[in-house]
């Protein structure tokens, strides 16, 4: 059974529900279109407790008088916030009974990547037999991590079984009214991870949403929330070199590190969402909002490497709060054909003797725009504090554009601020020089761009930098003119 | 086979419109060294491009035959694997790609070009540590970016290394003299020689004759206005020495 709007509006005047529709919509969507009922109804659906709900509500209203920010250097047609369906039950993702069913090209490039057959079935939605080796390898994943009282779960799980934790982090680092799309994520988000690291535990394996048991998919707007105790360590990865397709074409995600004192958060980021076409027609708009906090001596370190999506708008942030504590981004960021990406980082300076590193590296071929935004503020207080910032472009065509816009901010006269930016053109000369020597132009492109990656692919967990690689490889085919 | 490693006929190409080789003829056979002199502008380097395969060039008239193959249209890489190496005039940089790397990677396509496994690593280091004392490449260089912050003299030998490496039937050394001191001269030129063999040949494009003091040519050739004028022997480059270029080029004339 399905609701037209009509149907919904008739419902909504007639008033016959208490917190919105609850259990008698069998549908697991639910209407197009927000309002504070779609609102309610994505909280009660999750059963969730009323402080959250008064959470979601406030975001919505504050939302309500925002406007979609225009600063960024992108332009893409705003979504349609009335045409969006908000909430769909986890869905079951159709099962295939074999590799054959799924789009030999989706395939194709999974066995590029270097993804084993096992892996490419549960990637791909196919059947896995149970005594599948990764099921097994996550389940004592799970209770290792159990037996150190670390916490890994889907946040709606959280909001059941440690609503205390949420209530006393979530919207901490990212508060509902900091942007746009902050703001309706708050109000909306339907699911994510929740991750908590106790005090002087040191996570003994990466972790990884692809080791999550149970997970529903990624919702369009999804919401993390890191939290490491004292003394703790973890390093998180995020995402999948595979492609994804996702239906969806607004993605808005909020994730939230807290570091509290001497702790240490490396949260490492793969994203290769579907950039559209070689025409830029659809693709997916990935508008994140991502930022973690620093206590005294502690430390997040973000790393990413961004190839997908035909509007990318994301600014991993950290606020060095604590004394001593130290911020680090390191982002490659490949745009091609059409693909837009303004990305790069903000380091907020509150504490003595912060320390930030900014390492930048935009690859844009195609028609594709590739732009680093970055503040560096140095607050009153932030005696002694270091930035040094790198913002390098390598342009692989004569049609693309690559941006740089720092902005910095310092009113600490004892700061020590450094920005260094470089441009250039993947040469043919360069080219002819590895064809010269036997390497094809291809694998000559890939070795260039690798090298010229490096810095910022060394900062990635071992395995998942050797898919990184790959991925720069095939998101970079036949790309130089 | 024959003896001849390489046969240039009749070879006119351009580049946005202007004309720079006009009808060149050249024979080389295996185990000889030939040395290209001429002045600025005289089409030296575009020789050595043209050979090399890079395609901002166009071949309008003749062609390249290498091995007995027809080699005019072929891509730089498959030439390279074929045997035709081409030390540069300016070696390039490559920030981040280590030249190690970079060697194994040029090794192993030209390996899989032939159908040939790749190279184990353990050979493949045991070789570095052998060719780089032929040239006496620096160590520590080998693992750094290529060419990335060498200095000239760094980069003509590490040309000279990439050379040893990859063993060709041809190898083209374009002004590999230029911005080198005497000693750094010495050690290049002695990596070449040591390199020459019987089934190989050199072309050394030089503007003066100090190189061909170390490395020996069996014949001297003149370029000018995109042909060669003038072959002698390796007196020829002593009397250009002396004398110039201009009563050559009068005689072209006439």
């Amino acid at each position: 059974m399905s609701y037209t709007e009509k149907e919904l509006k008739k419902e909504l005047d007639n008033k016959s529900y208490e917190f919105g529709f609850v259990t008698d919509i069998e549908s697991d969507k639910a209407p197009t279109g927000l309002n504070e009922d779609i609102v309610k109804l994505i909280s009660s659906k999750k059963k969730e407790p009323q402080w959250l709900l008064n959470y979601r509500l406030k975001a919505f209203q504050i939302w309500k008088t925002m406007k979609e920010p225009e600063w960024a250097h992108v332009k893409y047609t705003k979504p349609d916030f009335q045409n969006i369906s908000y909430y769909s039950a986890p869905k079951k993702k159709k099962e295939l009974q074999s590799l054959d069913e799924v789009d030999p090209e989706l395939l194709k490039t999974m066995e590029k990547l270097g993804i084993s057959i096992e892996e490419q079935k549960k990637l791909s939605g196919v059947a896995v037999d149970f005594v599948m080796d990764s099921v097994s390898v996550a389940t004592s994943f799970k209770d290792k991590l159990g037996e150190l009282g670390i916490v890994f779960c889907s946040f709606s799980e959280a909001v059941q079984n440690y609503p205390e934790l949420i209530k006393k982090y979530m919207g901490t680092v990212v508060p509902y009214t900091d942007n746009y799309y902050a703001a309706l994520n708050s109000a909306v988000f339907s699911d994510g991870s929740f991750c908590y690291i106790p005090k002087g535990v040191r996570c003994p394996m990466e972790l990884s949403t692809y080791f999550r048991i149970n997970e529903s998919g990624t919702g369009q707007f999804e919401r993390t929330l890191l939290i490491a105790d004292e003394s703790s360590y973890v390093s998180y990865l995020e995402g999948c070199t595979a492609p994804s397709r996702d239906e969806n074409q607004l993605h808005a995600a909020v994730v939230e590190l807290i570091a509290l004192d001497k702790a240490e958060i490396k949260y490492s980021t793969v994203q290769n969402w579907y950039p559209g076409d070689k025409n830029g027609k659809g693709g997916v708009y990935n508008f994140v909002t991502k930022r973690g906090i620093c206590g005294y001596r502690s430390k997040i370190s973000w790393t990413q490497v961004e190839t997908g999506s035909a509007v990318t708008w994301k600014y991993p942030s950290c606020i060095l709060k604590g004394d001593y504590s130290i911020g680090e981004f390191y982002s490659v960021a490949v745009t091609n054909n059409f693909q837009q990406a303004d990305t790069g980082t903000k380091m907020i300076h509150i504490g003595k003797n912060t320390k930030s590193t900014i390492i930048s590296k935009g690859i844009s071929a195609g028609k594709s725009q590739n732009s680093y935004r970055g503040l560096v503020k140095i607050g009153k207080g932030a005696k002694n504090s270091r930035n040094f910032s790198q913002c390098d472009s390598l342009l692989m065509t004569d049609q693309c554009g690559a941006h740089t816009y720092p902005y910095i901010e310092c009113e600490n006269p004892t700061a020590t601020v450094e920005h260094e930016a470089t441009t250039s053109k993947i040469g043919e000369e360069q080219l002819f020089y590895c064809m010269q020597r036997g390497i094809s132009e291809e694998k000559a492109i890939s070795l260039i761009v690798n090298g010229y990656a490096k810095e910022v692919l060394n900062k990635l967990p071992m395995e998942f930098a050797v898919e990184a690689q790959k991925l720069l490889e095939i998101s970079l085919e036949g790309s130089v003119g | 086979m024959s003896d001849t490693l390489i046969e240039i006929k009749d070879l006119k190409c351009r580049i946005d419109n202007q004309n720079i080789l006009q009808g060149l003829n050249l024979k080389i056979n295996k185990g000889e060294v030939h040395a290209i002199m001429g002045p600025n502008g005289s089409g030296k380097s575009t020789l050595s491009s043209v050979l090399a395969g890079n395609d901002n060039y166009e071949i309008t008239k003749g062609s390249i035959i290498f091995l007995g193959e027809d080699i005019t249209e072929m891509s730089p890489e498959e030439r390279s694997w074929k045997g035709m190496f081409l030390a540069f005039q300016y070696p390039v940089e490559i920030p981040g790609v280590s030249n190690i790397n970079f060697l194994r990677t040029a090794l192993n396509e030209r390996n899989k070009y032939f159908g040939i496994d790749s190279i184990p690593a353990k050979d493949f280091l045991k070789m570095v540590a052998e060719k780089s004392m032929l040239v006496g490449l620096d160590n520590k260089l080998k693992n750094r970016s290529v060419n990335e912050g060498f200095s000239g003299g760094e980069k003509k030998r590490n040309e000279i290394f990439q050379m040893a490496m990859l063993n060709p039937k041809l190898a083209i050394l374009d002004e590999t003299d230029s911005g080198l001191d005497i000693d750094a001269l010495k050690i290049v030129a002695n990596g070449v020689n040591k390199l020459k063999s019987s089934e190989n040949a050199t072309v050394v494009i030089t503007h003066y004759q100090r190189l061909l003091d170390y490395i020996i040519p069996d014949f001297v050739h003149v370029l000018h206005e995109g042909k060669i004028i003038k072959t002698g022997d390796k007196s020829l480059a002593f009397e250009l020495e002396k004398k110039g270029y201009d009563w050559l080029k009068t005689d072209a004339v006439i």
